[in-house]
């Protein structure tokens, strides 16, 4: 099987430094956003910001398989 | 019902019964699985964690979006094994992986074992809604045996298609009820979310961070219980069998781009979790916290709208379940073992017969023992897990041997169940199931390196002319 492309390897990093590894950075009540304690409104957050990195993750790895080709996407010659 | 209404459009034979004939579009498989992960969990497990241990339960909040992460990695490729070599199930991809039926034979077993627990877990959930919604006229034991009753009368009946078309009607149930309860409860109670943490904050703030109300919940627990719940989330059976019914591999990739927004209901439950703490304290189990404080604050014909949603859920995650759990058990546990010259229709009848022996399995264990909902699933994510290395090693490396793969999985289990068995999950505020996945990789790699490679990909066996090429990224770099 063909390995995912470093850039969005990398993409995909960042959602689990920022939620998973990271947590006694973030894991306090204060400053309290939107009502909301800290730790709780950053993980919400993360909701949100996944999908943007996974977007760009997508656009680049769409073009790289194959199986994807047949359906019409976009294809990028290099 | 509508999964009812499904099975006549369509003839049924294994493999319609199994993935719907691979003809799910993002729509489809969207439902199918946002089914299987917003569960009756989400409803009263999520709300009663909140309440009972506080700040532990943000690891749900943390493990959602990474295991879609996860999942954009490994699904697409798993699904184009899926489509060359026809597999259904989570076993026969191992069995085209690594030539072995013993292995997959092995595999099918971790999964139909592990599945009961989260089985009983529906059902457990099942039993207190109905209990609490019938305001205790109704006590849980009857109401779990007739739900699941129906549950394994419509599997048997509609297969795959079935189900999801019925997610559809509950998700869009689950959503509306979480979404208004989850704004209405703090608005009634408290006038707002806002002002509910403020009191919150005021009367228990130790409650918001993490331990929490626990001793050992702490940031290492929170870390390796992420891990291991995002690696583990796909290697269930049923999520597994759940990437073959796609249309494409495109589908399953853009289905873990926008899939976390679904996650967006989550915090919802823990902030009604969050204002029993200070409504309704003392409460013995804290999976009620959700469904006493509705009681509470509406009428009784919206607590009948929560729990028939709730119950919903229970019943559709359930057939989900079963129907993976029945596939395995019947195709790649009982035919290589049993009954090798076995046809595809028998194998369908044998997995329908399964559906309601796994029924009356979990029953019973839901019936004669009583854990919260959040333990009961994550036993089942600590063996389950397990599966991970085998997986992800076979699909991107060509090092990996069967042999690896076979010790690293009896080792990662030993492991897992040594620790879970003598009460030490978590084992010095580390996750007992991660600890054992470590374990489990270390075995593989080391015993991989030690034997020889007889396959190098799928379906190709390694012959002394033809040496595997090492896979480098080919096709246009970024």
């Amino acid at each position: 099987m063909r390995r995912p492309s470093l850039g969005a390897i990398v993409l995909g990093l960042i959602p689990f430094a920022a939620t998973c590894f990271s947590v006694a950075l973030w894991d306090r009540i204060h400053p309290m956003i939107m009502g909301l304690p800290f730790n709780f409104f950053w993980l919400i957050s993360w909701l949100v910001l996944t999908p943007v990195c996974m977007w760009g993750a997508y656009r680049l790895e769409v073009p790289r398989t194959s199986d994807d080709r047949r359906e019409g996407s976009v294809e990028v010659e290099p | 019902m509508v999964g009812f209404i499904a099975r006549f459009h369509h003839k049924m034979d294994l493999e319609q019964w199994t993935v719907g004939g691979r003809g799910f579009g993002l729509v489809l498989v969207w439902l199918l699985m946002a089914g299987e992960i917003y569960t009756t969990f989400t409803f009263l497990g999520a709300s009663g964690w909140a309440y009972s241990r506080g700040g532990p339960v943000l690891y749900i909040l943390g493990y959602l979006p990474l295991m879609y992460v996860v999942s954009f990695y490994i699904l697409p490729p798993i699904w184009e094994v899926g489509q060359k070599h026809g597999l259904q199930t989570q076993a026969d991809f191992f069995e085209v992986r690594y030539r072995s039926s013993f292995l997959a034979a092995f595999v099918a077993l971790v999964g139909v074992v592990c599945l009961i627990p989260y089985l009983q877990m529906q059902i457990t959930g099942l039993g207190l809604i109905v209990e609490v919604a019938s305001y205790g006229a109704i006590h849980h034991t009857p109401a779990m045996i007739i739900a699941f009753a129906l549950v394994g009368a419509f599997v048997f009946v509609s297969g795959v298609r079935g189900v999801a078309w019925a997610s559809i009607v509950k998700d869009v149930l689950l959503l509306f009820a979480a979404v208004f309860v989850g704004f209405a409860v703090p608005r009634i109670c408290f006038g707002g979310i806002g002002p509910m943490f403020a009191a919150l904050v005021q009367a228990k703030p130790a409650h918001l961070v993490m331990p929490g109300a626990t001793k050992d919940l702490g940031h290492g627990w929170y870390i390796t219980s992420v891990l291991l719940t995002s690696f583990g989330c796909y290697m269930w059976p049923q999520f597994f069998a759940a990437s073959f019914t796609a249309r494409s591999g495109r589908v399953l990739r853009r289905n873990a781009v926008i899939m976390p927004l679904y996650g967006i209901t989550m915090p919802l439950m823990f902030i009604v979790g969050f204002c029993a703490v200070l409504v309704l304290p003392g409460l013995s189990n804290g999976d009620l916290s959700l469904l006493i404080i509705v009681r509470k604050s509406f009428p009784a014909w919206f607590l009948g709208f929560v729990g028939g949603a709730g119950a919903l859920t229970a019943m559709v995650v359930a057939a989900i379940q079963l129907l993976a759990g029945a596939t395995l058990y019947a195709k790649n546990l009982w035919r290589p073992i049993v009954a090798p010259r076995m046809t595809d229709r028998q194998v369908a009848r044998l997995a329908k017969i399964m559906v309601l022996i796994l029924t009356a399995a979990a029953l019973f264990f839901a019936v004669h023992s009583s854990t919260s909902l959040v333990s009961l699933l994550l036993v089942g994510y600590a063996g389950v897990a397990q599966l991970f290395p085998g997986v992800v090693l076979g699909l991107f490396s060509q090092r990996v041997t069967t042999d690896g793969v076979i010790v690293g999985l009896v080792m990662g289990l030993s492991v897992a169940m040594f620790l879970m068995l003598t009460g030490q999950d978590p084992y010095k505020g580390l996750n007992a199931g991660f600890i054992a996945l470590c374990f489990n990789f270390a075995a593989t790699v080391v015993v991989s390196l030690l034997t020889p490679v007889r396959m190098a990909g799928f379906g190709e066996m390694v012959s002394s002319t033809a040496a595997p090429q090492p896979s480098k990224n080919v096709g246009p770099t970024v």
